[in-house]
């Protein structure tokens, strides 16, 4: 455990999600997209807290929340076959048109990029939105495909033998916090 | 792979572990079948082919919806019209099918035994989808995931609660009718007893096996004493197709000894006790068309479960899970 280190605490988190907020919407009025284009969608499970979060900060700035949706990607992964255990499948839930929307898709740590490939296979399938960005709390470097975010909120240096975990009060944790920890094997 | 196994040919090979890891992943599996977007590419370019030689509407529907939702290929080969009039083995008629390189077979056949003669011959995983009066597990593994899902919404969770099949533990399941020519009360009896329930069987002497006993069944012959007190009644078809000489005189004495309406189901059965029914339905003989339709019956439940569990069967068997050796 003494090998646990901090690298975000709650108000840094806090100050993350603010910041990713502020950022999106600059880039909603550089853009030029109309206000209620906006749509975010949370990637499971990391991103959906997040996604919630993100979704009231943008209501606060703007006025009204846009809409929220989830995408559940256990059946969209390309190792299902080396994982050696049978997927746990959550709810992929997106109840609007995603056609001509600008869809933020939030996730909490993007490390390989594999998710995010996922996440856009299963996103695209619902529709063809405007255009997709990806907004993370914690970009750690290590992309294995040519993936990267538009916002992220810190970005975190952590050796391959180390996870980077996000930890919210909504998941039960005692406090938000981002932690660096070496993978238990 | 299923636990140890790379074919499902019955629940009598599967202990409780390997019963449990495939109602689970169905219970996932099922979560697919509530999205907007029912379609996922988990089996993209893997092959099922759906090898029937016995008329089938629901299984064999169920296992294409099954193997389509989760982007596998379905082939449908069907015996009328096939070269099985010519003359041709079942053996040969697998090894060709074969030849097309699919990842599952899943079969159905009159013979007991015919998918596990295939499985020993052919190379892919084979799913038995009914064999004469043997097995049909995938029945009995959809049957066992609809009573959990029954007992669990009636324990206070909402409708769309995951199953909880720790709640099958102490239920009893009265099976009642062909028992002697059902396959899927032998998968039934193979697999309840493992998860924790007691099973009791009725029907007509005539349609009860000698010795049944030793599978763990309680043995009635009259309908109010098999169903009082159970907590799920599962009601059977009349085989007629499988009966060379009638078992009972007519359909008209069995309706009204083995038979379920609205009134018997008021009087004899428990306040919550659930309907179950395999399919296809004989209306008026063994189920009233009024207990069929009511708030009893889960039969609708067991057919979209059955997409569910057939999912997860064909996810284990196609190459996810484990990997292949």
């Amino acid at each position: 455990m003494s090998a646990e280190r901090v690298v975000l605490d709650a108000r840094a988190v806090q100050a993350a999600v603010r910041k990713l907020a502020a950022e999106i919407l600059e880039a909603v009025r550089a853009a030029g997209a109309a206000p209620g284009e906006l749509a975010v969608v949370g990637v499971r499970r990391g991103g959906i807290h997040l996604a919630e979060r993100l979704r009231a900060e943008l209501g606060r700035a703007a006025g009204a929340p846009p809409p929220l949706g989830t995408l559940d990607i256990a059946l969209y992964r390309d190792d299902l076959a080396s994982r050696g255990s049978a997927p746990v499948v959550g709810p992929t839930d997106i109840r609007f048109p995603i056609q001509g929307r600008t869809i933020v898709l939030v996730d909490d740590v993007l490390f390989t990029g594999r998710t995010i490939r996922a996440a856009l296979d299963e996103l695209v399938d619902f529709g063809r939105p405007r255009r997709v960005w990806l907004a993370v709390l914690v970009d750690r470097g290590g992309r294995e495909l040519p993936i990267a975010a538009d916002f992220a909120g810190a970005r975190v240096e952590a050796g391959g033998g180390e996870d980077v975990q996000v930890r919210l009060v909504e998941a039960g944790a005692a406090a938000d916090a981002v932690i660096v920890r070496p993978r238990a094997t | 792979m299923i636990g140890r196994h790379r074919h499902l040919i019955g629940l009598e090979e599967l202990d409780r572990g390997e019963i449990l890891q495939v109602l689970q992943l169905a219970a996932s599996m099922k979560e697919v079948l509530r999205r907007p977007l029912k379609k996922v590419p988990t089996l993209r370019g893997k092959a099922v082919v759906n090898l029937f030689f016995e008329a089938s509407t629901r299984t064999r529907s169920s296992f294409e919806t099954a193997a389509k939702i989760l982007s596998a290929d379905a082939l449908n080969w069907t015996a009328a019209g096939s070269s099985v009039s010519k003359g041709e083995t079942l053996v040969d008629t697998a090894r060709n099918l074969e030849a097309m390189r699919p990842d599952v077979l899943v079969i159905r056949h009159a013979a007991s035994g015919a998918p596990r003669l295939v499985a020993e011959r052919v190379g892919c995983a084979v799913v038995n989808a009914g064999d004469g009066a043997h097995e049909h597990p995938s029945q009995g593994l959809l049957d066992a995931f609809t009573l959990a899902e029954h007992f669990t919404r009636a324990a206070g969770g909402g409708p769309e609660a995951a199953p909880d099949f720790g709640l099958l533990a102490g239920k009893t399941v009265a099976i009642v009718g062909d028992v002697s020519h059902s396959r899927v009360a032998r998968s039934g009896l193979h697999c309840l007893p493992k998860l924790g329930a007691k099973v009791r069987v009725c029907g007509p002497p005539t349609m009860i096996p000698a010795g049944i006993e030793r599978m763990g069944a309680e043995v009635h012959h009259a309908l109010p004493d098999a169903v009082k007190g159970a907590d799920a009644v599962m009601m059977l078809r009349i085989q007629h197709e499988r009966i060379g000489d009638p078992l009972i005189p007519g359909t008209r004495e069995y309706s009204k000894f083995w038979g379920l309406n609205a009134r018997k189901a008021e009087e004899w059965l428990s306040p919550g006790a659930c309907i179950l029914h395999p399919g296809p339905i004989n209306r008026g003989v063994e189920l009233a068309p009024e207990v069929a339709d009511g708030p009893r019956s889960v039969i609708l439940d067991q057919v979209q479960n059955g997409v569910a569990v057939r999912m997860a069967v064909l996810y284990l068997l196609a190459g996810g899970g484990e990997a292949h050796v």
